[in-house]
């Protein structure tokens, strides 16, 4: 990360407001700017709008009001194809992610839509497997794999794409604490933006340097994750809170 | 972990299984077209058809416990045919003192030969191609991209579908349910439509997933090896020796 010069923000999002078909508006009006190779937490209570904000970046959810950008592209029809590439979205249960009946297929379902040729597809998957440590999976089906092998398999479908900005949604939901410790181990081993939705916070705090709390479709605060989590008064207000025993230094 | 496919298939090195999948296909269709057509008096043929069979299995070191597995599945055909000799009419002959039907005996003959031999030939495709193969192969036969689509997740999410299931019964059986009687499966009703919900939901959930990663309406081909001319010809081979021996059978019974 450099400072000395402006750079071009790995995310922008500025005046993103969204209202449900039934009036409720779970998004009011989010400015976010991430640069590049900056891993940011999305910390937030339940029904905040984390979900519908992040189902945004890549166009999932229709957008009503304000503009994203991704790496320099603003989010458009015809940019679609493109931004979805350069935003690797990692879906909270695997299940939904690993659609296809082969690990193989699963990794190479992004790239062959990327149209790339059969032999760039299995270039793409051995890479992808080997950065997340599960080159052993690779004609495993799906529905053989752990709940922590699930998960890597998802990042590396994402991975293969080749994408400027990763997503995670609850990643270390229903994961074990060997397996969330891989995660986090793999997660901060790959040099890309990262932008992690969670309510595990020792986890936010370990591989986000800096943190967004969301709350009521706004956000709330914005600092390094660190400040952040010494406020105890802040989390309670927000729903949130430290594990017992778990302290900031 | 994995109730449901309960793995048909079985890996070997073997020529059967390193065959392409598409030419697999058309020769266990075709092959069990000509039994199905052949006259049930026509025994030689049927012998010959078992004896391809057989061969079949032998060249895919498969073992004949492997072969009367995969039959097994057409067991409640054979049981319902092994009535027909008892309820059939018209000249009868003594077997042990009890009057069998001629016209059953052959009726009888004519299912258990046909659904045994059609069992073991969708058994020996079945345990030599793994299913992501077969749907591949029926994609490249020109089954539509839709169809082979819903076969695909159909796959997938089967497990996943039964987990779900599963643990509602425990959750149900964990508060006291305990049903016996008709009357008592209304929260079974309840709960498959639950389950309906839920895995619409989830329909909606892989969906997104999709498209997040460039899906555009159209599964992408990422297939391995395509049939190869000695493929089909082994293929055609199958459903070419199947045929002359129905069209054998066929003007012999004349």
């Amino acid at each position: 990360m450099t400072t000395d010069h402006p750079t071009i923000p790995a995310l922008d999002v500025a005046g993103l407001a969204y209202t449900y078909p039934n009036g409720h508006e779970v998004l009011q009006g989010i400015d976010l700017r991430v640069e590049p190779g900056e891993r940011l937490a999305v910390l937030g209570p339940n029904g905040a709008g984390k979900t519908t904000f992040i189902l945004h970046l890549n166009g999932i959810i229709e957008r009503q009001t304000g503009a994203i950008s991704v790496a320099g592209l603003a989010l458009a029809d015809d940019t679609l194809a493109e931004i979805r590439r350069r935003v690797g979205m990692v879906f909270q249960d695997a299940d939904d992610q690993l659609f296809m009946p082969t690990v193989r297929e699963d990794v190479a379902f992004g790239p062959a839509n990327l149209g790339l040729d059969r032999d760039e597809q299995t270039v793409r998957v051995a890479m992808a497997l080997q950065a997340v440590g599960a080159t052993h999976l690779l004609d495993r089906a799906p529905h053989h794999l752990s709940g922590g092998e699930k998960r890597r398999v998802a990042v590396a479908g994402v991975l293969a794409m080749e994408p400027e900005l990763l997503v995670l949604d609850e990643p270390t939901s229903g994961l074990d604490p060997a397996g969330r410790r891989e995660l986090l181990d793999l997660l901060a081993s790959l040099d890309l933006t990262q932008l992690v939705v969670t309510h595990d916070l020792p986890f936010a705090y370990e591989l986000c340097p800096r943190s967004i709390i969301v709350s009521d479709g706004r956000i709330v605060a914005d600092g390094p994750t660190r400040e952040l989590l010494a406020q105890p008064e802040l989390l309670a207000a927000h729903r949130l809170e430290l594990p017992l025993g778990f302290h900031v230094d | 972990m994995s109730a449901v496919h309960d793995e048909l298939y079985l890996p070997r090195r073997s020529p059967v299984h390193a065959l392409a999948p598409e030419a697999k296909i058309v020769a266990s269709f075709g092959f069990v077209a000509m039994v199905a057509i052949t006259p049930r008096r026509a025994v030689w043929a049927f012998a010959v058809y078992a004896t391809v069979v057989v061969v079949g299995y032998l060249v895919a070191k498969l073992g004949p416990v492997v072969m009367l597995r995969r039959m097994s599945v057409a067991l409640p055909f054979m049981t319902a045919a092994a009535f027909v000799p008892f309820v059939a009419g018209g000249p009868t002959v003594e077997v042990a003192g009890v009057a069998l039907a001629t016209e059953g005996l052959w009726g009888s003959w004519n299912i258990v030969a046909k659904a045994g031999i059609g069992a073991a030939t969708s058994g020996l495709l079945a345990s030599t191609t793994p299913i992501p193969d077969i749907i591949r192969g029926l994609g490249r036969l020109g089954v539509p991209a839709t169809i082979t689509a819903i076969i695909t997740f159909m796959f997938r999410y089967l497990e996943v579908i039964v987990g779900e299931m599963g643990r509602m019964r425990v959750a149900m059986t964990s508060r006291g349910h305990d049903p016996r009687w008709l009357w008592q499966a209304k929260p079974i009703a309840s709960a498959a439509g639950a389950l309906f919900i839920r895995s619409y939901e989830r329909g909606e959930r892989v969906h997104a997933a999709m498209l997040a990663r460039g899906f555009t309406g159209r599964m992408p081909e990422m297939g391995r090896r395509r049939a190869s001319a000695s493929d089909w010809a082994a293929a055609i081979g199958v459903v070419v020796t199947a045929a002359a021996v129905a069209a054998t059978s066929i003007l012999g019974a004349r």
